[in-house]
Order: C-alpha cells, then structure tokens, then sequence
C-alpha cells in the first residue's frame, strides 16, 4: 500500500497554495513597461538617450552586485532604478556623470538601508538629486529635441572631472521658459512631448499607458497617481483662476517630470504609504508640493524634490492610517 | 443589501471545486486498523476507558469526556484493542491513541441501542445527547458541538447561522452532504433550533453551489424560518465573522464570541451529525471526507470511518501520481501538511488534499516591498506587512499592540505576498511565543 504514496512528501506551513504574482514578476513588468518610454526618448533625442540610460543602469545594476546582497539582480528592482534614473537625466549628461548617479542611487539609496523593501527614499530621485547637486550646470543643459539619430546630443564621452564641451545646441525645457522668460509651450506639443526636457519628461501619452497597463495588472497602486494627478489639477485651476498668468492645469500636467514621476516614482511601493488612505494622503502632499515649488520656488520643476520630500513621511503617514481592526467599528454594535 | 452577501478584503484562490463536486459519496470500506486519538476536539482529550485486549463494537467509547468542554471517543469498527500508545497525529504532534485490530466480519456491526426521541427531550438533554454522541464542529475547528447549544445566558441568541460556505479550495464535503442530504441538515437545524430556543436560521451557501442552494430550498419545511443565503464566493467567507458579517452585516466586537451579537454558528457537516445522534442513535464514528488534489489518481467524497490511516485513504483512492509532492489535511489555505500518512483521519478532517508539486510554496522569499496587497486581503483589517516586520526580530509586544490576537491565520496575506513571505506562519509562531511567554510568566 505504501507503494501508492510518494516517496518524499513536502512540509510547508499554511497556506499551502499562493497567488502566481512574485515580485520579480512584478519588477520586471514595470521594467518593461519602461521600455516603450525609452524609444519614444531615443526617438526625440537620438542614439544619446540610449547611451544615458545605458550609463545610468549600468552604473545602477554594477554596484547592486558589488555591495548588494548576493544574487538580487535578478529581482530587477536595480534595473528599474538605473532606467528609471536614466530618463529624468538630459540627453547631453556625459556618460561617466549618469553611471555616477546610479551608483550613487542605489549604494546610498539602497544598499546601505538594508536593500530591497528597506531604503526610504526612491534611489533613482536620489541618484538625481545627487546630480543636480554635484553637477548642477551639466544637468539642467537641455539638448533640442530632433536632429540626425547618430548625432551624439552632448559630449557623453568626456572622461570623468573634466570640462565637458560644450558644443550641443540646447534650449530651456517648458517649465524653465515660462519661469524664466516668461513663455508658454503649446500643449499638443507638450503631450506629444516634442520638448527639450529629460529623457522621460517627454513621451506624457507612453507614461501614462504605460502606468494605466500597470494598474490594471495590480502591479501599481492607482490610489497614488490618482491622487497626485487630481491634486495637481485642482490645485493649479484654483492658482490659475486666481491669477491668469499662472500655467494652468493641462501645461501642468504634461510639463515637466510631473508624469513620469507621478506613475514610476510616486507609486515605487518601498518609498510609499502601505496603506491605501496613506497613498491618497500620499499622493496629494506629492501634487501640492509640486504645484507649490513651480510656482513659488525657485527651481523650475518640483517633482524631485516633492516625491523625496513625502518620502520621508512615509513612516508616519502609515503610523496614522492603520486600517480599522474588523469589530471595532465607531458606534456600531459593541 | 449588498452587505447581505460578503465581507470586505478576502482573496479567490483558485477553487479547484470540480474535481469532487460532482461526485456522489461514497462509502470507503473498513481498514484493517484504525487509530483514535483521545484529542480529537477542542477542550480537554478524551480520558481512556479501554485496555489492550479488549474487544470492543463499533460505537464503544473508547475514551469519556472530560468535563463540559471535552466529548467521549467512539470506536469506529468492531475490533480488538491492539495497543494503546502515541501515534503521530494530523496536526504534527504525537499523540495517546488507540489502535484497534479490526474484525474481519461485520466490523459495521453495532450493539443494540435505543435512539433518543429528541421531541421529549429538554434542552439540557439535548445537549447531553450530543455531547455522549461526540459530536464536534465539522468544518475543521472541532469545537464541542453541545458547548455551542448551551450558549451564556447573559446573551439573547436570535438567529441560528448554518455554514454551508466551504470557502477552501477543493474541499467539497459540505456542499455534497447539502446536495444529498438536504432533509438530514434541516431536520439537525430544526434540532438545534429547538435546543436554542430560537425561530430564525439563515443557511449561507457560497455561490459557487447552486446545486447544494437548490436541493437545500427545495427541503426547507414550511412549518420553519430558513432562509438560505446565497453569499459571495471568496475566501474565507467560510470564517465565522466573516460569515456573520455577511448575513446579519454586523462585525462580531474584536476579541468577543459570536453569541455577543445574537448568533450561533454551526458547520453544516456538524448539523448533519447532529441530525444522526437523533435519527440512528449512533455516535459520531464517521464523516465525510473530500480525498481530492491534481496530486490525486482517483479524487472523491467518501464516508470514511473516523481513525483510518491517510495511507489507506490515499490507497483507496488508487494512490497519487508522480508529481504528488506535499499532503495537506484540511483545504490548502489552512490545511495542516502531513510529514507521516500513517496520521489517522479524525472528526475535524474535512478534506485531504494531495498537492502537485507546481502548487506548493517551495518558491523562494524576498524582502517585503511594502506592495500592501496583505493589507487589501486581510479580512480582519490588520496591518500583515507590519506585523511580518516585527515578527522578524521578535517585537511580539508590537505585535499585541497591533492586533495580533484577532488574526485567525486565514492566510490570505500570505497567499497573496509576491515575495512569498509565509507571513500566517510568522503569525502563528509569535502566538505561541507569547502563550509560552505568559505561561512563564504566570
């Protein structure tokens, strides 16, 4: 009778079934969903875009390996913070300041926490910040959209700690006209993203489909965008009604980083609310800090510094949103 | 009314019903030996009242309740008492069992009996028949059924909920005991409802059985108030609360009894057993099993007699395939995994699952990423992410704190964890540091 049985039985604790979605599943979606974004940037920016991004990531995945804890390059989550870094930098940024950026977004964004799931800032905002802070020059020099495929957009192939060349022909992003000179961009182009700008700012529609893609997957949580988004336009209408030569909402919207990082960086689950109050509560500081520091700050765009801002909330967003325990309903039945 | 018919959170396994849904039950002939452990039930073990050498008919007690929250065990089959010693037990441990040698001829056979006449009997009676009948929750918990029809006095029950849900994938013992023996199941409601006083029952049926909805409509006598409710079909819609929630729309207070909020809940395969103690008199010596899986040759709903090896049960049902890997009694979400089949089948075994290796949780674990699909599955609002972080480095204090006594180790959260955290055994673990914790204590 024992014949009839196998011969080594598997012990696991309850439950003993679990749902297909893994998180390298989950990672490596989002990875993908990226993809589409870097041809619309390498469309408008040429072979340079790759190259950036190329930089970014390998910068990013060579100190995963090196300092990260073995064998989690596979989970993808360091690609997607090089790619991702890589396409909130300027087609031009020679190729030794990217790949600095995602060393630097993933060592002290992420390794040093703990790794996967522990670091509380988003690494690829971090290894942004720390570009514009250490190269603030060569990162806001935005190359012109268009020209021949294989004209390189900058000089990426300076050597490190040199005087890059200034030779590309480069003009000031949407937001940075009409901060600074007081100029709009007309919205088709904005949402076509035939703007100079940084690599992911320019491709909104590809974004936002992709971001959609993710959220009927359930591998992004739409509460966050939502509210970000929502926020954004409310905000802005009330400032534009107040006073007409603030942009108004649509500029908004399509300018800037405000999509990419709203549905890729916003949303990374590590750096957010775990809670589903939290990410509205979340997302909406994430849009009024933008609107508030394009508007009133100094700088031309706010999306960076508002996501990594609300990042540091985070514990304490989740702290006051605990869902409510089932059976302790307020005036219910006790 | 929406609420009428689910719960909030909760998760869709895959149901894997219709292996078994349609099979009729079947009776699974005598095992050469049956082994009954004395702890069967929630409550106290059973105390021994049989010696080796003995014979015994089936029926017998082997064991006599201990106290009020205890029920006596029953001999299964007509045989000799072959040992009474520790035995590997379906939830992992060792435990006092009796091993009987069964007849070669008419080990069915019982002694004469007289069958209660439950009409003319009081509620206290009642209760007294079922507790010597050994009747216990069915759907898995092994509750003592008559601690259950003599609720406290301090609370009024109203409405008497039946548990016909059977949220567990592949398990399917409920819903074929509701499709054939609808009349067996009212007239145990009808029972109960006498012993608790109360003229309201609601029988809530996943609907994913419109069969067992059907049969069990068609049966409801005109002379009693059951409703049968249709609910949503998720897991664990089958919990108590959950189940409560779903009818009356009321949550049971955290940390208190269903009976706080007016109602008893009962299994239907329980009610079923009831409805026996009072139609043959026969104690509670078998129950039907759901021998089902992709791991399986020959899936099916048996009677089978309380004590019999899964080896023989496996066996019966022509053995497992190659790619069998893990045995689980119980559903899988929160089943028990068997490393012995020489572990007996006992009156709280509603089902055994034999898993294929591309089912189980052999996958690897990553760190949490903070996704909070724990959190959307929780049927009970905790926070699982969090807890699975203190649980970790051993915060059980955090734990209390963050409601870790209201967790029922569903399983949800776990189930549904893309890093594959096994954060219901994280759970379980931490609750048995804090009982030895306090019992150190104490």
């Amino acid at each position: 009778m024992s014949a009839a049985v196998a011969p080594a039985l598997v012990v696991t604790a309850s439950p003993h079934v679990r749902s297909q979605d893994s998180t390298p599943r989950i990672m490596w979606n989002v990875a993908a969903t990226l993809v589409p974004i870097i041809v619309a940037a390498t469309w408008f920016f040429g072979v340079s875009s790759l190259l950036v991004i190329a930089a970014a990531t390998a910068g990013a995945l060579a100190t995963e390996r090196a300092f990260g804890r073995g064998g989690t390059l596979a989970d993808g989550s360091a690609a997607i913070t090089g790619m991702l870094l890589g396409l909130t930098l300027p087609a031009g940024l020679s190729l030794w300041m990217a790949a600095l950026g995602g060393a630097f977004g993933i060592g002290f964004g992420k390794v040093v926490w703990g790794g996967l799931g522990q670091n509380v800032f988003n690494p690829a905002l971090l290894g942004r910040a720390f570009l514009q802070a250490a190269f603030p020059v060569a990162i806001t020099t935005w190359p012109t959209v268009g020209g021949r495929f294989w004209t390189l957009k900058g000089d990426l192939f300076a050597l490190p700690f040199t005087h890059p060349l200034p030779d590309a022909i480069t003009s000031a992003t949407p937001l940075g006209l009409l901060k600074f000179e007081g100029k709009g961009t007309a919205i088709e182009q904005l949402i076509l993203g035939n703007t100079s700008g940084s690599l992911g700012e320019t491709a909104a529609l590809v974004i936002l489909a992709g971001g959609i893609y993710l959220a009927w997957r359930g591998y992004l949580n739409w509460r966050i965008p939502a509210a970000v988004l929502l926020t954004v336009i409310v905000f802005s209408a009330i400032v534009h009604a107040v006073d007409a030569h603030r942009p108004d909402p649509l500029f908004m919207l399509f300018s800037g980083g405000l999509m990419l990082g709203t549905v890729y960086m916003a949303t990374d689950p590590v750096t957010s609310p775990v809670t589903n109050r939290g990410r509205w509560v979340f997302g909406a500081g994430v849009g009024v800090l933008v609107v508030v520091i394009r508007i009133w700050g100094g700088l031309p765009e706010g999306v960076m510094y508002a996501i990594l801002f609300m990042n540091a909330l985070v514990p304490f967003i989740n702290r006051a949103t605990q869902p409510r325990l089932f059976g302790t309903r307020l005036g219910g039945a006790t | 009314m929406s609420f009428a018919t689910g719960f909030r959170h909760g998760v869709h396994p895959p149901e894997e019903k219709e292996l078994t849904n349609r099979l009729p039950i079947r009776r699974m002939p005598y095992p050469d030996e049956i082994v009954l452990p004395l702890r069967q039930h929630a409550g106290n073990p059973a105390k021994l009242c049989v010696a080796v050498g003995d014979h015994v008919e089936r029926g017998d007690p082997v064991g006599t309740a201990d106290g009020f929250m205890s029920v006596p065990i029953h001999a299964s089959a007509a045989g000799t008492v072959a040992g009474v010693e520790w035995w590997p037990h379906p939830d992992g441990s060792m435990a006092l069992s009796v091993r009987i040698t069964v007849d070669k001829f008419a080990p069915h056979v019982a002694r004469p009996r007289t069958v209660p006449h439950w009409e003319g009997l009081t509620t206290d009676e009642v209760v007294l028949a079922v507790q010597q009948a050994g009747v216990v929750g069915l759907g898995g918990a092994a509750f003592p059924t008559h601690v259950k029809l003599a609720p406290p006095k301090d609370h009024a029950v109203h409405t008497l909920i039946i548990n016909g849900a059977e949220c567990e994938p592949y398990l399917t013992s409920d819903h074929r005991t509701m499709v054939e023996y609808p009349v067996r199941v009212l007239f145990g409601i009808r029972v109960m409802m006498r012993a608790l006083g109360v003229t309201k029952s609601v029988v809530g049926i996943e609907r994913n059985k419109p069969d067992a909805i059907e049969a069990m409509r068609a049966a409801v006598p005109a002379d009693l108030d059951v409703t049968i409710l249709p609910l949503t079909v998720k897991y664990p819609q089958g919990a108590e609360k959950m189940l409560i929630k779903a009818v009356t729309g009321v949550e049971v207070p955290s940390g208190k009894l269903p009976v706080t909020v007016g109602v008893v809940v009962q299994n239907v395969g329980s009610v079923a057993a009831i409805a026996e103690v009072f139609e043959t008199g026969l104690p509670l010596v078998e129950r039907i099993v759901t021998v089902s899986g992709h791991g399986l040759r020959r899936p099916a709903n048996l009677i089978v007699p309380v004590g019999t090896k899964l080896r023989d049960l496996l066996a019966f049902c022509d053995g497992v395939t190659p790619d069998a890997a893990e045995v689980v009694i119980g559903g899988p979400m929160m089943g028990q995994a068997q490393a012995n089949l020489d572990a007996p089948v006992i009156k709280g075994t509603t089902g055994v699952v034999v898993l294929a290796k591309y089912e189980t949780r052999l996958a690897r674990s990553y760190p949490c990423i903070h996704c909070g699909r724990c959190l959307d599955a929780c049927p009970v609002f905790l926070n699982p992410s969090l807890l699975g972080d203190f649980a970790r480095v051993g915060r059980y204090q955090d734990m209390v704190e963050q409601h870790l006594a209201d967790c029922m180790l569903c399983g949800s959260c776990a189930y549904v964890c893309p890093s594959n955290i096994p954060l219901s055994q994280l759970f379980q673990a931490s609750k048995v540091a804090l009982r030895r914790a306090q019992a150190g204590a104490a």
